[in-house]
């Protein structure tokens, strides 16, 4: 339909250039990401193999891989997560099922939003004022409790949510039987948001496992094996950190396959998250 | 013989109901004390910082936020060029990521064809958990190289010598510097905005989308007299977290942006952010002022994050109550 | 099986209005098992529910509230289990004795009496568990059963809700895969499974498609051989089928409440003499 009116011309023009800047900003936006993803897979893959996951990091110059550095931060994660998890699911269900409507619950959430979004730069600098300078010494835990505050109102909110979705009708056929309060929550409640739940506490791991700001004065770094959370324990985000900065090269390849690793871990972590998520509606 | 058998049941049954009272009474406390937990924590924080602060605050009192001089050797410090880092390079990152977000999320809720957006929308939101330290990198192998050969070289030349603006781009081309840092920042908070902002668009009833295409209206004049400030607040609110995220940010930013405790007028220049400044030197700061001095500029942040997140709450919160 | 009880069409002449009223028997002689003298209700916001309630519900018989939406029927109803009691403000004033003992005292304990007075929602309710799960939950609230004895009571409260025949080869599959009315059923059982003494049910069938509502009144019928029931419904023809008493509500208040053949026959007040012709509501 062509038309001569000089005002729909003009329209139809800008409509043109809308659609043209929006269809750039999508492939722009797509392909950054995508060199993104291709450098850290093309430099990553390059440097995977067996050493990678048996030997420690290496001193400069030298042959290494990053074992130490996977433990430990398999393990800051776990811990950390062992002690968010229980703390923040039922922080959640006390903001959402007790403190329903009332102003200090509405005050506790936003409280709850505020260190959610507090940069997690400032949580590595609290922890290391209250678990580092008092012992004399970085150590895994003082890193795996900095992880934990991250973890902490991220699977407080994402319980709220859950447990927001769960029908009232069902509390009510619950309490209807006579099931005291607790149990209607553990054993009814919980058990019917459990897969959402559980998808906040995966992606609570996905958030933390990639943390770098919080562990760089908590647990802050350790070039041999160490088990002992009361030292200081290596970390992948850390050493890729560490290693990227400094001018060898082995090390600034180990830094890419580092990232390829916790990258790869994260994007898995989150596709598990979104089949559950998608699976409980 | 019957009422004592009735007397031993109901005697049972009191006890099993006083059981279930505690068992309530310890659930209930069990859980408000993990919700007190996160309000104590945050306080803790909040004091923690203001106590490690105060020797600085002491010494240096409120000009510490205009001085930018920062001198380890000397004990002198200000904050001028870090919060000045800090400000301009989530400045920079907003002014590429937010009408780029606009347009991806315009693209993905108005022109898209239906099969792609499901995997676009998909992609686009695992971007969005990619940690920190990656964009970072990436900036610092990849990015860095490509400002210094390419791009710095091209603004110095175009836009160098060009009245009133020509200041923001001289100088060398180091590669790292604020644009860099900010170009960073952008590309990391794109999925975050691009996402939020196409959640916050999908909230228009279809109806009054369907009404105005009904009307002949082109798919831009939908999006900017319908969905935009249908969605204003929303928006908003959105661009808010991402700009909180920018200010907050620490490893995507302290690759590349070159640390130096400089206020220099070309945006080509290094310089340094709170986090970033916070990320280099803290671990290595000797002597009580350095250290107290750095927990100052945490606060700072804490201050400038906490701020802009309120205002994003009561921006979405009115969207909410519509 | 009110065979005996029945009494002889002749003595009540069906009027034109009313197909079907519920074969005649006589519950006048049974005790009083529930009975509400002066009940005041009001919401969280001070606006009064329902004004001075004065009914006497009797044993082993069924009790319809019908009235037009909004009426007070369903408050009512959720009074007499304090079922209000969730949600913080509401307040009743009044007395509601069951079996002489006043449950609107505030150190009344509301598991035990939730577990006395058993309720059925309109929408069917089945926790997120296995079909026995759903049964022996309630069950294991108040008391402790060797595995057979449990599963001896889970087949018995499956049987007295007609449905035992329909699950018994699943028992072990979740409750959520059953059909709208086999759910509902599933419901009925795990309210009787409990053994209260009374049965409160809240429009249980207007979720339901006419065949399964036909089951759920047949069940009503049989089930208050056993129990002292209120029903809840929306539907005129429902409570003239399943009911002893009827009362008609209207605006919180009870209008009229007599034998179900009298309200539907010959209402007293033209009011509900209306609404049972379906001239309003």
């Amino acid at each position: 339909m062509t038309t001569h009116n000089p005002i729909t011309r003009r329209r139809h023009r800008r409509n043109r250039v809308a659609m043209v800047f929006s269809i750039f900003a999508t492939a722009v936006g797509l392909f950054i990401l995508a060199a993104i993803l291709w450098e850290l897979l093309w430099q990553g893959l390059g440097g995977l193999n067996m050493k990678v996951f048996t030997e420690i990091t290496p001193p400069p110059g030298s042959d290494g891989g990053l074992s130490n550095a996977i433990y430990g931060s398999i393990m800051l994660t776990l811990v950390g997560i062992a002690i968010a998890a229980p703390i923040g699911i039922l922080a959640g269900t006390y903001l959402s099922e007790y403190a329903r409507g009332s102003k200090i619950g509405e005050a506790a959430k936003f409280i709850n939003d505020v260190l959610l979004s507090a940069p997690s730069i400032i949580v590595g600098l609290f922890i290391n004022a209250i678990l580092v300078v008092p012992f004399g010494t970085f150590s895994a835990w003082a890193g795996a409790v900095a992880l934990a505050v991250i973890a902490l109102p991220v699977i407080n909110r994402t319980t709220q949510d859950m447990l927001a979705l769960v029908p009232n009708t069902l509390r009510e056929a619950a309490a209807a039987l006579g099931a005291p309060r607790w149990k209607v929550l553990v054993f009814i409640v919980w058990r019917a948001a459990k897969s959402g739940i559980l998808t906040g506490v995966l992606l609570a791991i996905a958030r933390i496992s990639g943390e770098t700001a919080p562990l760089l004065f908590t647990s802050f770094g350790n070039q041999f094996w160490s088990t002992d959370m009361g030292k200081p324990m290596a970390n992948l985000p850390v050493v890729i950190y560490q290693f990227a900065m400094s001018p060898y090269s082995d090390w600034q390849r180990l830094a890419w396959v580092g990232a390829l690793l916790i990258t790869s871990a994260i994007l898995f972590l989150n596709i598990l998250a979104r089949s559950l998520a998608a699976r409980s509606r | 013989m019957a009422t004592t058998e009735i007397g031993a049941t109901e005697q049972a049954s009191r006890r099993h109901t006083r059981r279930l009272k505690r068992q309530d009474g310890a659930f209930f406390w069990l859980a408000w004390g993990s919700a007190a937990l996160v309000v104590v924590l945050l306080l803790g924080i909040l004091l923690s910082l203001l106590w490690e602060s105060l020797p600085s605050i002491g010494h240096f009192g409120l000009p510490f936020l205009w001085n930018e001089r920062w001198s380890p050797a000397k004990d002198i410090f200000g904050a001028a060029a870090p919060i000045y880092g800090t400000l301009l390079t989530s400045l920079i990152a907003m002014v590429i990521a937010v009408p780029t977000s606009f347009g991806i999320a315009m693209f993905l809720t108005e022109i898209c064809p239906k099969s792609l957006r499901r995997p676009i929308g998909i992609a686009i939101e695992l971007l969005a958990g990619i940690p920190s330290i990656i964009y970072g990198l990436w900036g610092f192998f990849v990015l860095a190289p490509i400002m210094q050969h390419t791009v710095q070289p091209f603004l110095i030349n175009t836009f160098g010598d060009l009245p009133i603006i020509g200041f923001l781009f001289q100088g060398a081309p180091y590669g790292i510097g604020m644009l860099t840092a900010g170009l960073v920042l952008s590309i990391m908070i794109l999925p975050f905005i691009t996402s939020v902002t196409r959640d916050v668009f999908e909230t228009v009833p279809v109806m009054l989308r369907e009404s105005a295409y009904g009307m002949g209206m082109t798919t831009w004049e939908v999006v900017r007299r319908i969905i935009i400030p249908y969605t204003r607040l929303g928006l908003v609110g959105g661009v808010m977290l991402g700009l909180g995220r920018a200010l907050g940010e620490t490893m995507a930013v302290t690759f590349v942006i070159g640390n130096s405790h400089r206020i220099a007028s070309s945006l080509l220049a290094p310089g340094t952010t709170i986090s970033a400044a916070i990320a280099n030197e803290f671990a290595e700061a000797d002597g009580k002022l350095y250290t107290s001095a750095l927990v100052e500029l945490g606060l700072i942040l804490f201050v400038i994050s906490f701020t802009v997140l309120a205002l994003a709450k009561w921006l979405i919160g009115r969207t909410e109550s519509y | 099986m009110d065979d005996q009880t029945m009494t002889h069409p002749a003595d009540h002449p069906a009027t034109d209005s009313v197909a079907a009223l519920k074969p005649r028997r006589s519950v006048e002689d049974h005790p009083v098992k529930l009975e509400v003298k002066g009940l005041n209700f009001f919401y969280a916001n001070n606006h009064q529910a329902l004004t001075d309630i004065n009914l006497s519900l009797r044993d082993k018989a069924v009790t319809a509230f019908i009235g037009p939406s909004g009426c007070g029927k369903s408050t009512l109803l959720r009074v007499l289990n304090r079922m209000y009691d969730l949600y913080p403000g509401q307040r009743a004033q009044g007395e509601v004795l069951l079996d002489g003992r006043n449950i609107l005292a505030p150190k009344e304990d509301l598991n035990v009496l939730r577990a006395k007075v058993g309720m059925v929602f309109q929408k069917p309710t089945p926790f997120p568990m296995s079909i026995y799960e759903n049964i022996a939950f309630g069950i294991r609230l108040y008391e402790k059963l060797s595995k057979a004895e449990m599963a001896n009571r889970v087949e018995a409260a499956l049987r007295e809700a007609a449905l035992w025949d329909e699950v018994k080869d699943k028992l072990h599959q979740s409750g959520l895969g059953l059909s709208g009315g086999q759910q509902q059923r599933l419901c009925i059982a795990r309210a009787v499974a409990v053994k209260p003494e009374v049965l409160l049910m809240d429009e249980p069938a207007s979720a339901l498609d006419p065949i399964s509502t036909a089951k759920i009144e047949d069940l009503i019928t049989r089930l208050a051989d056993d129990y002292c029931i209120a029903i809840v419904t929306h539907n005129m023809q429902q409570a003239a089928r399943t009911s002893d008493y009827t009362a008609f509500m209207y605006l919180g208040e009870i209008v009229e409440f007599d034998r179900t053949e009298q309200i539907f026959t010959a209402p007293k007040n033209q009011k509900t003499n209306d609404y049972v012709t379906g001239r309003f509501g």
